[in-house]
Parts: structure tokens; C-alpha cells; sequence
């Protein structure tokens, strides 16, 4: 069944807040294989101006993806998660998350289609703390295959 | 740093193991079978268990973050995914080669790099661009 166009600027409630914590910055930044002090070590980030240990541009996509994925639940987009791969990423960074971020994210559907019996959902997913400051963001166009 | 239109940064190449995509896993939260489960990542038509592309999107920040000296420096990064890093189930992994150049100068001291991520030969990111604001 084809993607719904009608779907297109639909916005879902804000989620709850996300934490960042220095463990888990350090430990992404292990998992991508990235010595940057700035990742790590609290002084050698305050020296280069942050308030905290930063992230690494991509690990927005720990907060994002979950906000991103949960459209698919939404009855009326209706896409199997097990069809999904993802298509596009794309981060626009107001600012470095840092460790001490309370995070919100709100998510929008940017676009719907269905090409060649594929459904391609682009979801717009703004990072902001919990007072409102914007910090990223993250928009990803999933595709669902179409059963052939 | 003086920077004009074709300067190229350091080519980097990333090794990725079947042990890499689990730490990855774990620490983004993504646990798609078809990132560790031959069975899974074959049954559904991939030749083997596949790298997340957004792990491979991380390793090819790296080499813009490595070039900037500051990861701060990188305001925007987008990717498409378009062919999978094949990881086969050996110590030796896939490779991953990012090469980058710059593709534009904008305003206000930033920069349009442009990135060609390939694996096993094959590009496995499209319009792969970060622009980022040069010291």
C-alpha cells in the first residue's frame, strides 16, 4: 500500500528526556574508534571551551533513531520495521552535544512516497534541551521494500 | 588553514570486524540481527552480515573530525547509504577507505568537503558531504 502524501508535515509529541551522560559518549566514541580527548576527558574539553565532554557528530543518532523508528508504529504510516533500511542521514549541528545534555526530541514527517512500490519516509527529529535550546538536527529517510 | 577548492585531506582507511559491529551495537543501541547474525543478514537476501551504515557514516567523520582538529567544527554531515560494507566472519574484516576534498568555500570560514567512502573497491556512500568551519 502506498505511503500516505497526506502524512507529510504530521508532528508526534515530544519525547522524554534524554539524558547524555560522559559513559556513554566515551563508550560510542571506543565503538567508532576515536581517540579524541575531547570525547573523554572533562578538562581537556573545558581547555577547548566546552562546559563538558562533547560528542561525536554522529551520535545524535542514539537520541534520533529511536524518535525516527517510532513513526513506523504509527497506524497510519503502517511500514514493517523488518522491510526498513535506512536510506539518508543527514545532521545539522547547532551546537556539540555534551555530556550533561537533557535532550527532547520532537519528530516531523518531512516527506512520503512510494517509488517502485518502495516507501521511502523522511523524518525530521529536533534535539533540543529541555529548555527549549536547539542542539541538532537529525533527519533520516527510511526506505521499506516493496514485497516482491 | 588555507584551504581552496580540490584540497584533499589525509586518506584514512578503517579496518571493521565482526567484533566492531558489536561494540557498535551495543553502544548505539542498534541491534538489527543483520549487523551480527549470518543467518538473518542472509535469509533476507544480503551476501553476509553487513556493517550499520551509520557506523560507517561515524568512521568516515572521522576523517573530516581528524583533518579539522576539532569535532565541534562540523556543523552539517549527510550521507546516503548505498551499497553495504560486507563484513566477512575473519580477523582481517572489511576495509573502509574515506578520501575527501573540498568541494566548495562558503561564508564565514566554513567548507563544503566531499567524500568518497569506498569498501572492497565498491562506493558505499553517496553525496556524502560535511561542511565545516575552518579555525
Amino acid at each position: 500500500m502506498a505511503l500516505d502524501p497526506g502524512l507529510v508535515g504530521r508532528s508526534y509529541p515530544p519525547s522524554a528526556v534524554y539524558e547524555v551522560g560522559r559513559a556513554k559518549i566515551a563508550e560510542f566514541a571506543t565503538a567508532i574508534g576515536d581517540p579524541d580527548p575531547l570525547y573523554r576527558d572533562a578538562e581537556a574539553a573545558r581547555a577547548a571551551g566546552h562546559p563538558d565532554v562533547i560528542a561525536p557528530p554522529t551520535f545524535a543518532i542514539v537520541v534520533s533513531l529511536e524518535a525516527a523508528t517510532g513513526v513506523l508504529d504509527d497506524p497510519e504510516v503502517g511500514i514493517d520495521y523488518s522491510r526498513v533500511v535506512h536510506g539518508e542521514q543527514r545532521f545539522t549541528h547547532h551546537r556539540p552535544i555534551r555530556a550533561g545534555d537533557r535532550l527532547v526530541a520532537t519528530t516531523t514527517i518531512e516527506n512520503a512516497r512510494t517509488v517502485a512500490g518502495n516507501d521511502m519516509l523522511t523524518t525530521r527529529v529536533d534535539l533540543a534541551t529541555e529548555d527549549g535550546e536547539p542542539v541538532c538536527t537529525a533527519t533520516s529517510m527510511l526506505v521499506a521494500r516493496g514485497e516482491s | 588553514m588555507s584551504v581552496e577548492v580540490g584540497t584533499e585531506l589525509p586518506e584514512q582507511t578503517y579496518r571493521v570486524t565482526r567484533a566492531d559491529l558489536v561494540r557498535y551495537a551495543g553502544a548505539s543501541g542498534d541491534f538489527n540481527p543483520i549487523h551480527w547474525n549470518e543467518r538473518v543478514a542472509t535469509s533476507v537476501g544480503l551476501p553476509d552480515v553487513i556493517a550499520h551504515g551509520m557506523f560507517t557514516m561515524a568512521l568516515a567523520g572521522r576523517a573530516v573530525t581528524a583533518w579539522t582538529g576539532d569535532p565541534a567544527a562540523l556543523a552539517e554531515y549527510q550521507v546516503r547509504f548505498g551499497r553495504p560494507v560486507v563484513v566477512p566472519d575473519d580477523d582481517a574484516g572489511a576495509e573502509v577507505t574515506v578520501r575527501g576534498k573540498v568541494g566548495a568555500v562558503l561564508e564565514d570560514g566554513r567548507v563544503r568537503v566531499d567524500l568518497t567512502v569506498t569498501s572492497a573497491g565498491e562506493k558505499v556512500l553517496s553525496l556524502a558531504r560535511a561542511v565545516v568551519t575552518l579555525p
